[in-house]
């Protein structure tokens, strides 16, 4: 069984605060939401392109062997798919908004707190013997229950600052008016249609980590992990083993 | 945590009324600074409101972005098929001498143009990107004239907050607030890559909205009407198109 590299630090007191747990169930709704409505638009035009422009007089750079729900885009099938763009547009960007709202309390909270010192920057020694054990597929041990190894760390913080941040920035990096006022905001990426490709391919990226998230959740011991999420309690060491 | 202690219920009341006398305050600001748009009302109001506000507030006088000759798209996509109606196809059979741009509501001098009249004003350029909601774009030069040189014609009302745009395709209106129709970038194009506009890109006269996507750049324009009320125009023009955003800047 892995060592966690960080011994608990205590067992008293709610496993996740109050607002941990508000925001990510807040998050996780507005996630899906997102996830969704985005399969949705895309599925209007399944074509990606890179630079500024693309339309379909332009070479793709790729196209999802999917079939539109517009009638302009040639896919090779013979029919249409209905047209959900109108609901999808709206949910996408009010779940948008609410992961940039609840973000910013999550920020505000993890720097006045030692939320993000204490539980996301990784410390001690163990990343490859802890990358090992995952890659195995070991069963978290039961001092695992009340902290985060090196790898969940480093998961951890890849979504919260990296792939989060870059995916509001690339759906920004999209928006005709934003953009006016902050052009670099696009042109870093090479142009709109780049902006949005690279937007389709985080959203891989993160679909990827919710299933192994759900999947490390489910092995570590659905019940106990969700009780911590939803309630704040964690499982005692005994009641765990 | 076992009961609710006194100082609790004490602070947790204060804290809720002053968020609530928070949100009425900034609600009231919002809407004295023009930042609720026509549909901040059903279950997707609050992300439009938050939209709208939040961009009017960074954007109201920033630039849409200009583009070297060199990046305009070889072959611009014109969506949707060429208008068909009975009315349109006989004017474009007369080569449009008779379409007429009227601009009226709440101006001091109602006027109507037509396509000569228009090319009289001082012509304006724009290399833009023209974005479509479904998720492609071009960049295409557009000529036209100002739409802030067409309503200074005309002398909009101070109180005037939006105006209406009316197509020659029926049941096809739009609306703009008075932030962009007054946006110099903003423009009644009559062409596109120095020719005439093609009726696919809604010719003989098309609105260019550049800061906004492309369903507010609306095709085959004939009325613009100044107002200080969308709901007077008869036909609520708040929500033309109900299952899209009013305000399409993103």
């Amino acid at each position: 069984m892995a060592i966690s590299a960080v011994a608990p630090a205590t067992t008293t007191g709610p496993r996740h605060t109050a607002v941990v747990r508000v925001t990510h169930w807040v998050t996780a709704l507005c996630f899906l939401a997102l996830l969704v409505t985005g399969v949705e638009i895309v599925i209007s035009h399944p074509r990606f392109y890179w630079g500024e422009t693309g339309n379909i007089h332009t070479q793709a750079l790729f196209q999802i062997p999917i079939p539109a729900s517009r009638h302009s885009v040639p896919t090779g099938y013979g029919f249409v798919l209905p047209d959900q763009n109108g609901w999808s547009r709206h949910l996408h960007f009010q779940a948008a908004w609410g992961v940039v709202l609840t973000g910013l309390l999550y920020f505000v909270y993890g720097l006045t707190t030692r939320h993000f010192a204490g539980n996301r920057v990784p410390r001690g020694v163990g990343l490859g013997r802890d990358l090992v054990a995952h890659l195995r597929f070991r069963r978290p041990g039961p001092a695992d229950a009340w902290s985060y190894n090196p790898v969940q760390r480093m998961t951890y913080l890849l979504v919260i600052f990296v792939l989060f941040p870059l995916m509001i920035w690339t759906g920004l990096a999209m928006s005709p008016a934003f953009v006016s006022a902050f052009p670099a905001a696009v042109s870093v990426f090479g142009g709109q249609q780049s902006a949005r490709t690279i937007h389709f391919f985080l959203t891989i990226v993160l679909f990827g980590f919710l299933l192994v998230h759900v999947g490390m959740v489910w092995l570590a011991g659905f019940r106990y992990r969700m009780r911590a999420m939803v309630t704040g309690r964690a499982a005692s060491i005994q009641e765990h083993s | 945590m076992s009961f609710l202690s006194r100082r609790k219920l004490i602070t947790g009341g204060l804290a809720t009324a002053a968020g609530a006398s928070g949100l009425a305050v900034a609600a009231r600001l919002a809407s004295q600074y023009g930042l609720i748009p026509p549909d901040h009302g059903g279950i997707y109001g609050p992300g439009e409101t938050l939209t709208y506000a939040a961009q009017r507030i960074l954007t109201r006088h920033s630039m849409a972005r200009e583009f070297p000759r060199s990046l305009i798209s070889k072959t611009p996509f014109a969506n949707g098929r060429p208008l068909q109606q009975e009315n349109y196809l006989r004017s474009q059979a007369a080569g449009f001498a008779d379409w007429r741009l009227q601009v009226d509501g709440m101006v001091a001098r109602p006027v109507s143009f037509s396509l000569a009249d228009l090319r009289k004003f001082p012509l304006r350029s724009q290399i833009t990107h023209l974005a479509c909601e479904e998720g492609w774009s071009f960049i295409a030069e557009w000529t036209g004239v100002p739409l802030s040189d067409l309503l200074d014609a005309a002398g909009p009302r101070p109180d005037a907050k939006f105006v209406a745009s009316y197509s020659m395709e029926k049941d096809a209106s739009d609306s703009i607030d008075m932030a962009d129709a007054l946006h110099p970038q903003t423009l009644v194009t009559y062409g596109i890559n120095g020719g005439d506009l093609p009726v696919g890109h809604g010719g003989p006269l098309r609105l260019r909205v550049p800061r906004q996507l492309g369903y507010k750049s609306l095709k085959y324009l004939t009325r613009l009407t100044v107002t200080d009320d969308l709901k007077k125009l008869g036909r609520d023009l708040s929500n033309p198109s109900p299952e899209y955003a009013w305000y399409a800047g993103i």
